[in-house]
């Protein structure tokens, strides 16, 4: 995984600088606003956390920023230069790079079918050219391999992989394909405890290249074994925007948890 | 190995430190597990059972000129088919295709004697028109992104009442005139509706067209980017859009494949007949659909292949013969129609379950 993400991230990334960022950014549905004013950036080399509870809005960030969403309100730049995107594609095209939690792979098509969705290679560059299926096998096992990934057979449907296998075959193909950003969401949601650690090393070690991660979770826990910098999202505002320095796993706990809300009903609660 | 400039200067430990010791094994699945995980498979099984079934029952089934008569009407089935199994691994289907192959074949006919111009013509222009009701069904789709049941039984409804309105407003009859003396008549039927001698059997050129079709769209759907993305556009059409696959365009393209494959039988038709009925094709889009599914392809997208269509049309083709050779009632086609249907979605649920299973 490390000799996949280090000769295949982008050679210009710079630890720090920022590669996303996100300016007073807003998303409304007709009237109602999804989001609002939000500060984000992403820098090369940085695991952004994004925290927050169902519908605080996670979903509709990840959403503008790869492209599936554009937004509404604010200003969404991308190594420095306005951005809009009105598709999946332009975002890819930045380098950006999503990995979704239950939409990352076709379930019913073979393994490097799925690694090289949408960016298949082809013998020839016309109309109708034939795909280098062999080249394709040889680079998504090679791949697998080498992030010591146990496939039985490259050739079998994803969908017979387990869930963290899927997650890490989505990661992989991100990062071969050079992203420079990585999105995540919801990377451990679904899985064990064991498999959400080898998603959290992956994760890790995609930041050490240099990659900058934006990583969305409703679990503080993961997020805080990764993340240099916390954003904690409730119902479309930001509640919260610490570094790891300026914040401990038990005031990001508690605040994913309520905060003063689950205070004031544990209060109510108590016999 | 070498690290990029901005990685810290001790590259971190690899993920999985224990897995790197244990390189993991490849192991091939065995001959019999990726025979059956083709979705081509049980459609084969039932196409030689029921060709050793008519085989047995039926001595004039035995013929060559039997064969020749089976694989006509098989053709006939399988041309549309084709396209519609492409719709269907792309998630979608189509009702409107049926009434689409009389619509081409009207328009090619009206367009030609009216105007007393080449036939050619009016082939051309029907491919136009014929591409046109493909793309109007895509692009209300992609828009409107209502189910294409609804939209494709709209289309039908109104080429069903075109069709028998427009032709009886310019012919006053529900046929079209007599085509067969236009120039370019003898070198359009030599296209679409040969005979071919091949000593001991004549073999119509439409079998032909089809079998090319087929070997077409198996390699477009196994060996091309475009089948790539047919694939993922039916399988999961939130993940290929969100890796980069314009789902929208692959979609609108396979309407217009049906509309294509529709255009060609409408021309087949006209040409071998010299003359069409305005109210024929009603009902055909489910056969197209019916051997579609047979041949392996699932109602959700995702799963299927061309080849199974052509042996799901081959299955029909064989049946509707097979029946009257047999001396039986022919109505009995539908009830056999009904039940292989329903076989064979239960078959394609079992191949479905067995293929995404954890191994």
């Amino acid at each position: 995984m490390t000799d996949t993400i280090a000769d295949h991230a982008a050679p210009d990334l710079q630890v720090g600088s920022p590669l996303v960022e996100m300016e007073n950014v807003g998303k409304s549905y007709g009237a109602i606003s999804a989001l609002e004013g939000i500060n984000l950036t992403v820098n090369a080399g940085e695991v952004t956390c994004v925290l927050g509870d169902n519908g605080a809005g996670k979903s509709t960030l990840i959403k503008i920023i790869s492209g599936l969403h554009s937004h509404t309100e604010g200003t969404l730049k991308v190594d420095g230069a306005d951005c809009r995107f009105g598709s999946p594609r332009e975002s890819l095209d930045h380098g950006i790079a999503t990995v979704y939690q239950d939409l990352a792979v076709v379930a019913l098509m073979e393994v490097w079918r799925n690694f090289f969705l949408g960016s298949e290679i082809r013998k020839g560059n016309y109309p109708l050219a034939p795909l280098d299926i062999k080249g394709m096998r040889e680079i998504a096992d090679a791949e697998l391999k080498k992030m010591g990934i146990h496939v039985k057979d490259i050739n079998q449907p994803i969908g017979t992989l387990s869930g963290g296998q899927r997650q890490c075959v989505a990661i992989a193909r991100a990062v071969y394909f050079g992203a420079r950003v990585l999105i995540l969401d919801e990377p451990t949601a679904a899985l064990g405890v064991k498999q959400s650690g080898v998603v959290l090393k992956y994760t890790a070690a995609a930041r050490d290249a240099g990659l900058g991660v934006v990583f969305i979770t409703h679990n503080p826990h993961h997020a805080y074994m990764v993340g240099d910098h916390f954003i904690i999202l409730k119902l479309g505002r930001r509640v919260l925007d610490k570094k790891r320095s300026e914040v401990s796993l038990e005031e990001l706990t508690t605040e994913m948890a309520g905060g003063q809300e689950l205070a004031e009903l544990s209060h109510e609660l108590k016999r | 190995m070498s690290s990029p400039v901005a990685t810290p200067p001790s590259p971190p430990s690899p993920p999985s430190t224990s897995a790197k010791g244990a390189e993991p094994v490849r192991v091939q699945r065995s001959l019999v597990a990726r025979v059956l995980a083709r979705p081509e498979i049980g459609a084969l099984a039932a196409a030689i059972a029921i060709f050793v079934f008519f085989f047995a029952v039926a001595p004039p089934f035995r013929t060559a000129e039997a064969l020749s008569t089976v694989l006509y009407a098989s053709s006939t089935i399988g041309i549309v088919a084709v396209g519609v199994a492409l719709l269907m691994i792309g998630g979608e289907f189509d009702l409107s295709s049926g009434v689409a192959v009389t619509t081409s074949a009207l328009a090619s006919a009206m367009i030609s004697y009216q105007f007393s111009l080449n036939v050619w013509v009016g082939v051309l222009v029907s491919l136009l028109i014929s591409l046109a009701i493909g793309f109007v069904n895509g692009y209300l789709l992609v828009r409107t992104k209502l189910p294409s049941f609804l939209i494709t039984l709209s289309t039908f409804f109104v080429l069903q009442g075109l069709n028998l309105g427009v032709t009886k407003l310019v012919t006053g009859t529900v046929a079209t005139t007599n085509v067969s003396d236009l120039d370019g008549f003898a070198s359009a039927k030599a296209i679409f509706a040969a005979d071919i001698p091949l000593g001991f059997m004549n073999i119509k050129m439409s079998v032909l067209w089809w079998l090319l079709f087929v070997l077409f769209a198996t390699w477009l759907l196994l060996r091309t980017r475009t089948g790539n993305w047919i694939f993922a556009s039916g399988g999961n059409q939130d993940s290929a859009r969100a890796v980069g696959v314009p789902v929208a365009k692959v979609k609108i393209g396979l309407f217009m494949g049906v509309g294509l494959m529709a255009w060609f039988l409408g021309q087949h038709l006209l040409f071998n007949f010299s003359t069409v009925q305005a109210g024929l094709g009603v009902g055909n889009e489910f056969i197209y659909i019916i051997a579609a599914v047979v041949g392996g392809a699932l109602l959700t997208g995702g799963y299927g292949s061309a080849i199974g269509s052509a042996l799901g049309a081959f299955i029909f083709g064989m049946t509707t013969q097979g029946i009257v050779y047999a001396g039986w009632d022919p109505n009995w086609f539908k009830t056999f129609l009904g039940a292989m249907l329903l076989l064979a979605v239960l078959v394609n649920l079992y191949v479905k379950n067995y293929a995404s299973t954890r191994k």
